[in-house]
């Protein structure tokens, strides 16, 4: 068990890029998924149909599949993902080392995959409003965004608080993918660097990584826990 | 009347294949559990088992690789036969056990396996925790970069923080090479297998791919148009066979077992049926090391 000792630093930065990965992932997904929930809800047909698409294929589809489309596809189709170096991002890549497109190819995938469970996530919240209120939001002259923005939206978000936790917990586990796939040095690469190159066991090293990716999940898990009590209070 | 037909046909086909397969049998058996060992030793447990577990890659052209026939084939299969050969237990009762970088060690530590050969680099490292006979072959560090590439000449060319190199998560070539790039995080990549390194370097996302000599000539074996090695090896990575730690008696039988391959040839024809096809300037026995 020394190896969790010996080796805490490698520990620790493999934690902290996953930290940094799941971070700025968690931030796209909600957003793209947002994107894609309303596009889903809207009364336009050809918006709902692609909104509608983009779950299908996202949701059905293995993560590893959309992982090497974006570290694979994308350079054959002549891109290095080189949209995602915005002014504000791209100073964050640089200060987290990584100029390389892996970062951002893994980072694309984690997004798009994400987002359609955000989407399905947002979507249950909407739900879970009752019809009346929409109904009666719509006889009041309210527009569709008038209606989204001061009526259905702000109530399904206590809906959708839960799962969407799920869906970011389940996510920051996916993001161990990104080791395999170009990315240096995040928890899962630290673990096959450590029993691989330096022949450490298996087993104390595996239990190291898990720690590290109970640390990011298990307290989201716990703040998810509060607001469903305090929500539960509220009505 | 047709289904008895082919019934019948099905039965002497199966009939026919089974007196083949007893007829194979009988000749592969001569000599199994003839030789005699010291009681008590691995290779008289073995021996009397007539059963053996050789974990090896299953993923490494050349070394070892398990194709469509299902069958693990390459130099360190080869290696593995003839140690089993001498122990007595025929060819057929070798159960292969895949063994990745990553799980080596366990699988010798844990007894899944009784003895490991899959390019597996002698260091000190791994000592620790087993033991190495050998080393049989003697590979070493290279640069695997596009054929129209001049600006790489060797692992000197990284240093200056533009070039950047792909190589597997977890092994020896990822940590070496470490020293030669000015900046891990932006000339580094890192995949699983080194197919991926290949397929990077192919679509531009890396300069060149880095590991031992003999994996990347068997890429260049397939595909001489898209790629060549820059310069020469610039380290020495000894292949052993691995087995536990405390077992001294196994391993110097299976050092002298590769003595006597080497000196009646039958290294030298494992080598040419081999990995030996990459390239004629590879092969040549190192000297045991008796450590």
């Amino acid at each position: 068990m020394n190896v969790l000792i010996d080796k805490f630093d490698v520990f620790a930065g493999g934690f902290w890029l996953t930290l940094q990965i799941c971070i700025l992932a968690a931030i796209g997904a909600l957003v793209l998924g947002a994107i894609v929930a309303v596009l889903r809800i809207s009364p336009v047909p050809p918006l709902r149909a692609l909104g509608t698409g983009y779950v299908n294929v996202f949701r059905n589809m293995p993560l590893t599949v959309v992982m090497f489309f974006a570290a694979f596809g994308l350079p054959a189709l002549g891109s290095n993902a080189d949209f995602l170096r915005i002014p504000v991002l791209d100073s964050l890549f640089t200060r987290l080392g990584t100029d390389l497109p892996y970062f951002r190819f893994a980072l694309i995938a984690l997004v798009l995959y994400t987002a359609a469970f955000v989407c399905e996530a947002l979507r249950s919240g909407v739900n879970a409003v009752p019809a009346g209120q929409a109904e009666a939001a719509r006889s009041l002259g309210l527009t569709f965004g008038q209606n989204l923005r001061h009526v259905v939206l702000p109530q399904s978000w206590k809906a959708s608080i839960v799962p969407l936790g799920s869906v970011i917990i389940a996510m920051i586990k996916n993001s161990a993918l990104a080791g395999f796939f170009g990315v240096v040095g995040d928890l899962s690469a630290t673990a096959d660097q450590l029993t691989g190159a330096e022949g450490y066991a298996f087993i104390p090293v595996a239990i190291g990584i898990s720690i590290g990716y109970l640390i990011m999940t298990v307290p989201l898990g716990a703040l998810l826990d509060r607001i469903e009590k305090r929500q539960a209070v509220a009505r | 009347m047709r289904i008895k037909r082919v019934a019948a046909v099905a039965a002497v086909a199966a009939l026919a294949l089974g007196l083949t397969a007893c007829g194979g049998d009988d000749g592969g058996d001569t000599g199994a559990g003839s030789k005699s060992f010291t009681a008590g030793t691995t290779m008289e447990k073995l021996n009397k088992a007539q059963k053996i577990k050789v974990g090896t890659k299953f993923d490494q052209p050349g070394f070892g690789l398990k194709g469509l026939s299902g069958k693990p084939e390459g130099f360190d299969v080869e290696i593995a036969k003839i140690i089993v050969k001498e122990l007595g237990i025929p060819e057929d009762k070798i159960e292969w056990v895949e063994a990745p970088s990553k799980v080596r060690e366990d699988v010798i530590v844990n007894g899944t396996v009784d003895l490991v050969a899959a390019t597996y680099t002698i260091n000190d490292k791994r000592k620790e925790r087993i033991a190495f006979a050998g080393p049989y072959y003697e590979a070493g560090q290279n640069i695997l970069v596009k054929k129209d590439d001049t600006t790489i000449t060797g692992p000197d060319s990284f240093k200056d923080g533009t070039k950047k190199v792909c190589s597997v998560t977890g092994s020896t070539p990822a940590e070496t090479i470490k020293q030669y790039v000015k900046d891990v995080g932006t000339q580094l990549v890192l995949f699983d297998t080194y197919d991926k390194c290949r397929d990077a370097l192919k679509g531009g996302q890396v300069n060149a791919v880095t590991t031992d000599n003999v994996i990347l000539l068997g890429y260049i074996a397939k595909d001489e148009a898209s790629f060549k090695l820059a310069g020469s090896n610039f380290t020495k990575e000894p292949y052993g066979i691995g087995v536990k730690k405390e077992d001294a008696d196994f391993r110097s039988f299976i050092n002298d077992t590769l003595d006597k391959a080497v000196a009646d040839g039958s290294w030298k024809k494992a080598w040419d049926g081999t990995a030996g096809k990459f390239g004629a300037e590879l092969g040549s026995a190192p000297t045991i090391n008796r450590y």
